[in-house]
């Protein structure tokens, strides 16, 4: 990889104000950006270690929601007692994720920058907008079984490869983030940017922000939530299609339902559409299947990956159904 | 390599023998600790690192290098390019008179052409002091081309196959009665056409040279599954005598074909080293394996077969066409299967190519019959649902008395019994033939069978044994081993032959400067050893005998070598007898030393004669039940059982590890892997362990092998080679059980969920 | 150049990295220990893992200016009764992958004994499907998987 500087934090001060100026990148648990940077696709001439910083707990929160810190690790989340009570979605997504090696060191804070698996972004023979602005996209005429159908531009069409960013759109969590001028909070929703013309832009971060905790709202209906994962080997693959989804049912009808869809978009997708029409209806297959289908409504598919619509639609509807079943 | 084997094992008796026993594999210890080292892996003072630079466009001229980027890089030592290199010698023509021809993966000479034949090809080497650099800086090397134009895509590319040349050991076309007339009047028939995709070997440890130039003698530490022809070819590219080069590989991390030819790593680390004076590690990346060691090639397989109501074959067809590369392939045998398996009046089979500027396609576990035997055998199922037949009974009604092309006899086929001992094994009788009918909770439920054929082959290999005055024995033959468990079974069959504990024999094996042995190659390994061990022990039966003429006091002076039995450490007829100690001591010896030497002439014109008469292969018959989920269409593979007839079972533990990873590399075969080209530039856009999906631990349940166990009397201790028969095929079981659980009939591997939905 | 400390199979190691050397690199080429294996490269295979502090990691990934101060345990450095297990039951074959499975293999237990769970955790414990879960990330081409599941079960049990 290119030589760089590194310079391990001592507090996130110092964390921050190392991070001025551009070609600066913060490393945690390593297992996206030293992969990145051995295929010289990021190319930082500084790397802030910011794995010293006392971001590794898991905290309640007043409202009775959790503050997860950015530095703890995947494997350390998902086994949290209270994350699998709570937000059993959280605890799933992670774990149906990469490799158990690999969830012992990835950080929360880093599973949110995770960048796409597309193919052509990792090759640098190939045209990628999204590596080289301008470049083109050779995935639009290429192998694009693993890409994106919903919120693509003709500029990029890849795929976020997260799990959990997965549920955390569904639960509508707050990044918190810490830069030169304090801390601000995002929602997830607004945390992951759509390609449009600007497929290399990914996220709402400004240059030199660091991701310090993301905050799960309290939410009742995810104590019988779900992350339902589907790929092309039983473990350790990214996802065609993944759904996370949570259903609270009383007397019949759908009185909360949070469902977000991964695999199938260049960003954790909350499925707004969907959750609009179930709301308030019955918690039935026909319900389910109808609000799976308007969501899917708008993809734009290509030779590679148009199956991912009927998976996706296949797919949330599974997972509503189970959950039905587990309704309260 | 040396190894010798635990003091553990007792031996007691006369009638005790190792070969069959299920014994712990010798090397096992040395893997287990972190002892066994394997190519990458021999420090040297002075170490260089090389790492490559590939070529990004399919076709064309290297138009100039930029190479001063990665020069100005601290600790590079040269970059080496086609400009400033002295070449290599190009790789010798292929000749059959010289087999060892045969072991160059492609026709370039690299370093020393600026013709770029596949996208990927090596067209610069930078040395480093330390792997990082050389890796970085060959990121910075900037090649120009001028593009030619290039066909890469097989499908596109099908009209212009030619029909494949056989070879001495493999024929490309059958004609028999008039096959396209018997199916056009079949009441019955199937007429499908298969895609398989190519494939990567995939084997865990990337290839690695280190290679050290002293003067004009070359050691090199090379991951290879054929030590003496790459000797030879690395004497005759650099122009040193055979002698002045040495190549160990003790240890090889898998191979399956991949590692059974030179390729461009190994080349240009020689090349590298001798260019910059420094011992010269090249390790290539995982992509760099892609882009420089052939693959399996994919394939188009039409398959048609008539049937009469009665579910005898009236006509069988199976056309093919495959791909070379513009540098080099060949074609495989993908038909094989189908000429011996089923009897049938009619058969036209017809092997074509095309070659593509594409690397060379080379050896992956069952080249040909493993494709092959994916679509006859999934073609066969399908035939059985039309007939509406059970496909165990359709097979078994088409058994052949004798080959249904040649005509020759079947040695030792044991399909029947195969097909009779699973079927109640694996509970057939319980499966219901309608499809889309078996159920688990939510699961659907199917089951698929398959039979499996792969050519019992054996090369001649020479043997030395070494008998020492304290009863130990040195077993020296320059095999390889990497997984097969060579080294355990070598062990045991000369400690049987030589009726010594095995605890007594230390084999060697793994250094081109011990005698020749085969590649690792056509599962022939342990049948061509046990060949050489057997008739060096009864040489050291007569050596030994010929000692005791001169011992007045030996109760064997005098006897032939059939009224000598070897056991319990020496020499017996009858009771009477005297251990090795006593013989070698008598005679004042410290030690005898005999070798077993096949000349390769007389050997090849043997098995000629013998293939006119006889068909010989190890088959089996494969049974997998698949469980498909109802709404996503993932299939996973839920229970396996495969029964083979390989012969005696040297190794009952080993032998069982073999067949199952042929099992499980099949699983994957028949759901995840595929090498994705583009199709626009050739490119491999997967080349990656994290995007070209083997199967992991969770894609695969318990696997049932049973081997019938009799022994093959045409072949040495009754043997036939268990490395590839299990591949072939596993992924028709798949697609078969996935048919009866959902209906569907995937034609195109890999059955991934979305060919499904 | 970084001069960075750590405890290897008990005994404490000093050297100096550039901040671009991996663990597994450091350890291969720095220190000599060539047991962990680089298959990939990129944390897709398993190869490479390593115990760092009691947990496994993929030695692949991690920068070995990380794990400074640090206690990193390969396969050198373990005996463990998984080593036996594994060659009765035949776990492996080229034994390429083999350190590293059973590195990821003896940290799966210790995070089984500490109750982390996993994607197909239920109430059956550690059975055939549990484990072949928790070592997904440890490939095997030569197919030893069975035997690998084996070993593990004979020890666990």
């Amino acid at each position: 990889m290119r030589p760089f500087a590194y310079v391990k934090a001592a507090d996130v001060d110092e964390a921050v104000r190392a991070a001025t100026g551009p070609g600066v990148k913060f490393l945690g648990g390593g297992t996206n950006l030293v992969d990145l940077m051995r295929e010289g696709i990021e190319r930082p001439d500084t790397v802030v270690d910011v794995t010293g910083l006392p971001f590794d707990t898991i905290e309640e929160l007043p409202s009775g929601g959790l503050r997860i810190g950015a530095l703890v690790r995947n494997s350390a989340l998902a086994a949290d007692a209270r994350v699998r009570t709570r937000y059993p979605m959280v605890s799933q997504a992670l774990l149906s994720g990469a490799s158990a090696q690999l969830r012992n060191m990835a950080t929360v804070g880093g599973n949110l920058l995770q960048r796409t698996r597309c193919p052509y972004f990792y090759d640098h023979a190939s045209a990628c907008n999204k590596r080289e602005p301008g470049a083109g996209c050779d995935a639009l005429g290429g192998f694009n079984r693993s890409t994106a159908i919903l919120g693509v531009s003709e500029h990029c069409i890849a795929a976020h490869p997260s799990d959990l960013c997965v549920a955390l759109a569904a639960l509508d969590a707050i990044v918190e983030v810490r830069g030169q001028d304090g801390t601000r909070r995002v929602p997830m929703a607004d945390f992951h940017r759509l390609p449009g013309d600007t497929p290399d832009i990914e996220t709402a971060l400004a240059p030199g922000e660091l991701v310090t905790a993301v905050e799960l709202p309290p939410a009742p209906a995810a104590a019988n939530s779900r992350y339902r994962k589907v790929r092309d080997r039983a473990s350790y693959a990214f996802a065609l299609v993944s759904v996370a989804a949570a259903l609270e049912v009383r007397d019949g009808a759908i009185t909360d339902v949070r469902l977000a869809l991964g695999g199938v978009a260049p960003k954790p997708w909350r499925a707004t559409e969907a959750e609009r029409l179930l709301l308030g209806g019955p918690a039935d297959e026909g319900a389910f299947r109808r609000a799976a289908e308007a969501e899917l409504a708008s993809a734009t598919t290509r030779d590679g990956n148009a199956f991912k619509a009927r998976l996706a639609v296949a797919t949330i509807t599974a997972t509503l159904r189970e959950l039905g079943g587990t309704a309260r | 390599m040396s190894i010798k084997y635990a003091e553990t094992e007792p031996r007691t008796g006369t009638t005790e023998k190792y070969v069959g026993q299920a014994i712990d594999r010798v090397d096992g210890p040395a893997k287990t600790t972190g002892e066994a080292r394997y190519a990458a892996e021999y420090p040297y003072p002075g170490l260089a690192y090389a790492a490559l630079v590939h070529a990004t466009i399919p076709h064309g001229r290297i138009t100039g290098i930029d190479t001063a980027e990665a020069l100005a890089v601290r600790g590079v030592i040269d970059v080496l390019t086609h400009q400033n290199t002295r070449p290599m010698k190009p790789a010798p023509k292929v000749s059959f008179l010289d087999l060892s021809t045969l072991v160059a993966g492609t026709s370039v000479n690299y370093l020393a052409t600026d013709e770029v034949l596949w996208n990927g090809q090596p067209v610069a080497v930078v040395v480093a002091e330390t792997p990082e650099t050389a890796r970085y800086a060959a990121s910075l090397v900037r090649p120009s081309y001028e593009e030619l134009p290039a066909a890469v895509d097989l499908a596109a590319e099908q009209g212009n196959a030619v029909p494949q040349k056989g070879n001495l050991i493999s024929e490309a076309e059958a004609t028999k009665g008039d096959a396209p007339a018997a199916l056009a009047a079949a009441p019955y028939k199937v007429d499908l056409t298969f895609t398989t995709p190519p494939h990567n070997h995939n084997a865990i440890e990337p290839h690695a040279t280190t290679a050290v130039w002293d003067g004009d003698r070359l050691t090199v530490h090379e991951a290879t599954q054929n030590i003496t022809w790459t000797r030879k070819h690395l004497a005759q590219r650099f122009e040193v005598p055979e002698r002045n080069v040495r190549v160990l590989s003790p240890y090889v991390g898998g191979g399956f074909g991949g590692k059974g030819s030179v390729w461009a790593g190994t080349l240009l680390a020689v090349l590298a080293a001798r260019a910059t004076g420094r011992p010269v590690r090249l390790a290539l990346t995982r992509e760099g394996v892609y882009h420089t060691v052939g693959g399996r090639t994919g394939s188009i397989q039409r398959v048609a077969l008539g049937a009469g109501a009665d579910g005898k074959l009236t006509a069988v067809l199976h056309t093919t066409v495959s791909r070379t590369g513009r540098s080099g392939g060949n074609g495989e045998p993908i038909t094989a299967g189908t000429r011996h398996l089923y009897a049938a009046p009619n058969i036209h089979l017809r092997q074509s190519t095309v070659r593509l500027d594409l690397l060379a396609n080379t050896f992956m576990r069952a080249p040909g019959e493993s494709i092959g035997t994916f679509a006859l055998e999934s073609a066969v199922d399908e035939l059985a649902w039309e007939l509406g037949l059970d496909p165990v009974e359709l097979r078994l009604l088409n058994e052949p008395d004798r080959d249904p092309v040649g005509g020759q006899r079947l040695a030792h086929r044991r399909l029947r019994e195969a097909y009779a001992l699973g079927a109640e094994r694996f509970g057939w009788r319980e499966r219901d033939p309608r499809a889309g009918a078996m159920r688990d909770g939510r699961w659907l439920v199917g089951m698929g069978v398959a039979t499996a054929y792969h050519p019992s082959l054996r090369m001649p290999a020479n043997v030395t044994i070494r008998l020492n005055a304290d009863g130990t024995a040195v077993v020296r033959c320059g095999l390889q081993e990497m997984g097969m468990g060579t080294a355990t079974v070598l062990g045991q069959m000369a400690a049987d032959e030589l009726g010594v504990p095995l605890a007594s024999v230390r084999v060697e094996y793994g250094d081109s400067d011990l005698p020749v042995a085969p590649g690792a190659g056509g599962s022939t390994q342990t049948a061509s050893a046990a060949a050489g061990v057997q008739d060096a022990a009864a040489k050291l039966k007569r050596t030994l005998l010929g000692l005791v003429r001169r011992s007045p006091g030996s109760p064997l002076r005098g006897r032939k070598p059939d009224e000598v039995e070897a056991r319990d450490g020496g020499l017996y007829a009858g009771a009477a007898g005297q251990t090795y100690a006593e013989i070698l001591a008598a005679a004042g010896r410290d030690h005898v030393e005999v070798e077993s030497k096949a000349g390769m002439l007389g050997f090849m014109a043997r098995t000629l004669r013998e293939r006119r008469r006889w068909v010989r292969a190890a088959t089996g018959a494969q049974f997998c039940e698949v469980r498909v989920d109802p709404d996503t269409m993932e299939v996973r593979v839920s229970r396996w059982l495969g029964v083979f007839d390989v012969g005696t079972v040297i190794n009952a533990r080993t032998a069982a590890s073999q067949l199952r990873g042929g099992i499980v590399m099949g699983i994957g075969m028949a759901l995840s892997e595929q090498t994705l080209i583009d199709h626009r530039n050739g490119r491999i856009m997967n080349a990656s362990l994290a995007e070209y999906h083997v199967p992991v631990h969770a894609d695969i349940p318990r696997i049932d092998v049973h081997c019938l166990n009799e022994p093959d009397s045409g072949m040495p201790l009754g043997l036939r080679g268990v490395g590839e028969v299990s591949i072939t095929g596993a992924a028709a079981a798949v697609a078969n059980a996935v048919r009866h659980a959902t209906g569907k009939r995937v034609l195109d591997l890999p059955i991934t969920l979305d060919k499904l939905l | 150049m970084t001069e960075i400390r750590m405890k290897v199979n008990g005994s404490v190691e000093s050297l100096d990295v550039e901040p671009w050397v991996s663990l597994l690199d450091a350890l291969r080429e720095r220190l000599g220990l060539t047991g962990p294996k680089k298959g990939c490269d990129q944390g897709a295979c398993g190869a490479c893992t390593v115990l760092a502090d009691g947990v496994r990691i993929n030695a692949c990934l991690a920068l070995a200016v990380q794990y400074d101060g640090r206690e990193i345990t390969t396969i050198e450095g373990v005996t463990h009764p998984l080593q036996e297990a594994f060659v009765r039951n035949d776990g492996l074959q080229c034994g390429y992958c083999t350190p590293g499975q059973l590195c990821s293999a003896i940290g799966m237990l210790a995070e089984y004994e500490a109750g982390m769970p996993s994607a197909v955790t239920g109430s059956h414990g550690l059975d055939d499907a549990e484990i072949r879960e928790r070592m997904s990330g440890n490939l095997c081409r030569c197919g030893a998987y069975n035997g690998i599941v084996d070993a593990i079960k004979e020890v666990s049990g």
